[in-house]
């Protein structure tokens, strides 16, 4: 492990072990830093230990990555496993913290590969123990072999939520019901980005298979659900809904959210990095050139950090990324750039095509960006509602920054990566503006605790 | 609130005490997990208002699996692998300064 990297990349999954292999390819020295104790991410959570019992219901989209991770394992680069990252200062020195102590690198450029998270479903009783996001239920069953214990509930939308839903059926979950937020209304508006989804048909009959197989376990399956509240004093105990006004109660031990994923934006907000509102799907992705380049010179990004689209698109990404990197760093020519990236962009073209149509037919729930009951929490750490952020807004915190000086409202220990959406969406409806004209709350390091004996005991690099 | 699908010792067992009750429970496990499994549903009582939380992303994000780990209070549940030997006990309220904890 050296102090210096022609190329540090954060993120062991899809994009970032594709960018690894890549920039070794060009003989760039790669480190790459990763906070999980396996390479894969999320998507490829623990794959090289997945046991031969639970493949079936893993499935081969699934161990498409094995390769991936084998390649990265033999290509020389090396690997920070186990690592959180608590700063990055634009001279590209990476402090991290690995082993209970805190360490330093600097990178001659750096590959942002952070992923995705959840988008945080604030409903009422979102916070009682028992509720989880629904990937989190997969990355359970990925890593620790794990099953919810049932009955249980799915509620949202989106292409995880199907997927998960099928993995639960297929271990034999007793699966009370799922629950879907959106409906025909986003099938109709879904419809004229068919003909691009047409382009990539194996995504479509994949979707529709795991419908079929949702339904044939015997699933009740509630479409265009709204008013969605949880049950329970201590833990959940139900889910409540209404569907075209009739209400409904499921009973459930543990009931799992999902409202689609978002761009994890920690580490290109704290570089200062350009960001841009997607309305479609209603979150910010960095602003990046046809390389992944971002507005800071020297950082670049690829993969679900960079906006959402799945695990194909960011190994492709990563790879670009990385040939675009050994270009920057002078190893190849502008004329060789353009050569080694031509065949993936091809595939990257088609991949893409399915994401517009993916993306309307998965709106995220208008109740679940601002939620419509005042009591709702929205701020998980500092306990702050709807009706008190709004509150702060009407005395005049017209800003996520604001907010959060009048209320607290994202000063808790996950620093807001909880809140800081819905903040953002709620100051926007009060203002009759878009989040866009907001803001964003800042990130400022630390990024993730660290003690102040283990900063103490840092050993800086030049 | 969680099970495990296949109860055997593939990958071996560690043992860890969790509010006092040793658990045998396979090694590679997230502490997180491993708690849940054992049937309880919360981690933590609140700072605030003493509410009972449980993890809720699994992977790093939400901070709602806090817990003492070792002595050490504020560990990511869901980001620490259980280790032979370990001590896990539940985070109750805020923190404070008189607080007799090894840092």
């Amino acid at each position: 492990m050296k102090n210096h990297y022609d190329l540090v990349i954060i993120g062991a999954g899809p994009a970032g072990l594709a960018a690894a292999v890549t920039a070794r390819t060009f003989g760039l020295t790669t480190l790459v830093v990763d906070e999980q104790a396996e390479p894969g991410g999320q998507i490829y959570r623990a794959i090289e230990q997945a046991r031969d019992d639970n493949a079936p219901v893993l499935g081969k989209d699934y161990f498409q990555g094995l390769s991936l991770v084998q390649q990265f394992r033999q290509s020389g680069a090396d690997y920070r496993p186990e690592a959180t990252i608590w700063d990055i200062g634009r001279d590209l020195k990476v402090g991290y913290l690995a082993d209970g102590r805190a360490r330093q690198v600097r990178a001659r450029y750096l590959l942002i590969a952070a992923g995705a998270m959840e988008r945080p479903v604030p409903i009422p009783g979102w916070t009682l123990p028992g509720v989880m996001g629904a990937a989190a239920a997969d990355i359970l069953f990925k890593s620790c072999d794990m099953i919810p214990q049932g009955p249980v509930v799915l509620a949202g939308s989106g292409p995880l939520q199907l997927l998960v839903a099928c993995h639960l059926v297929d271990n034999g979950v007793d699966v009370a019901g799922m629950v879907e937020t959106n409906g025909f209304g986003s099938y109709l508006k879904a419809l004229p980005h068919l003909p691009g989804a047409l382009r990539v048909p194996h995504y479509l009959l994949k979707g529709l298979g795991m419908r079929r197989k949702v339904k044939r376990a015997g699933v009740p399956i509630y479409q265009r659900a709204a008013s969605l509240r949880v049950e329970g004093n201590t833990e959940a105990e139900a889910l409540t809904f209404e569907v075209g006004g009739k209400p409904q109660r499921l009973a459930a031990a543990v009931i799992l959210l999902h409202e689609g994923v978002v761009p994890n934006l920690q580490f290109t907000r704290l570089l200062g990095c350009r960001h841009i509102w997607y309305p479609r799907q209603r979150y910010w992705k960095p602003v990046l050139d046809e390389w992944g380049r971002t507005s800071v010179t020297g950082v670049s990004v690829a993969g679900d950090a960079a906006g959402i689209y799945g695990a194909k698109i960011a190994e492709t990404a990563g790879h670009i990324a990385a040939i675009d990197i050994s270009f920057s760093l002078q190893v190849i020519s502008e004329q060789e750039r353009s050569w080694a990236a031509a065949p993936l962009r091809r595939d990257l073209s088609r991949e893409m095509a399915f994401r517009p149509f993916l993306d309307t037919l998965f709106p995220p729930a208008g109740e679940a960006l601002v939620p419509p009951d005042e009591e709702t929490l929205v701020c998980r750490c500092e306990e702050l509602t709807v009706g008190q952020i709004r509150e702060a807004v009407s005395q005049g915190g017209l800003s996520p920054g604001m907010v959060k000086a009048y209320t607290r409202t994202g000063m808790g220990p996950c620093q807001g990566r909880m809140c800081g959406l819905t903040l953002a969406e709620i100051i926007g409806d009060c203002r009759q503006i878009e989040p866009d004209g907001v803001g964003h709350l800042h990130v400022r390091p630390p990024l993730k605790p660290i003690t102040l004996g283990q900063m103490a005991e840092l050993e800086l690099v030049e | 609130m969680l099970k495990r699908l296949h109860e055997d010792d593939d990958r071996g067992r560690v043992t860890i005490e969790f509010e006092g009750t040793r658990l045998s429970v396979p090694a590679g496990e997230t502490v997180a997990a491993a708690v849940l499994a054992a049937g309880t549903s919360h981690t933590r009582t609140t700072a605030i208002s003493g509410q009972h939380r449980g993890p809720y992303c699994q992977m790093g994000i939400c901070f709602e699996c806090l817990m003492e780990i070792d002595g050490v209070p504020n560990r990511q549940a869901c980001m620490i692998q259980v280790r032979d030997g370990m001590t896990v006990n539940r985070q109750y309220g805020a923190r404070g300064l008189n607080d007799e904890k090894p840092l």
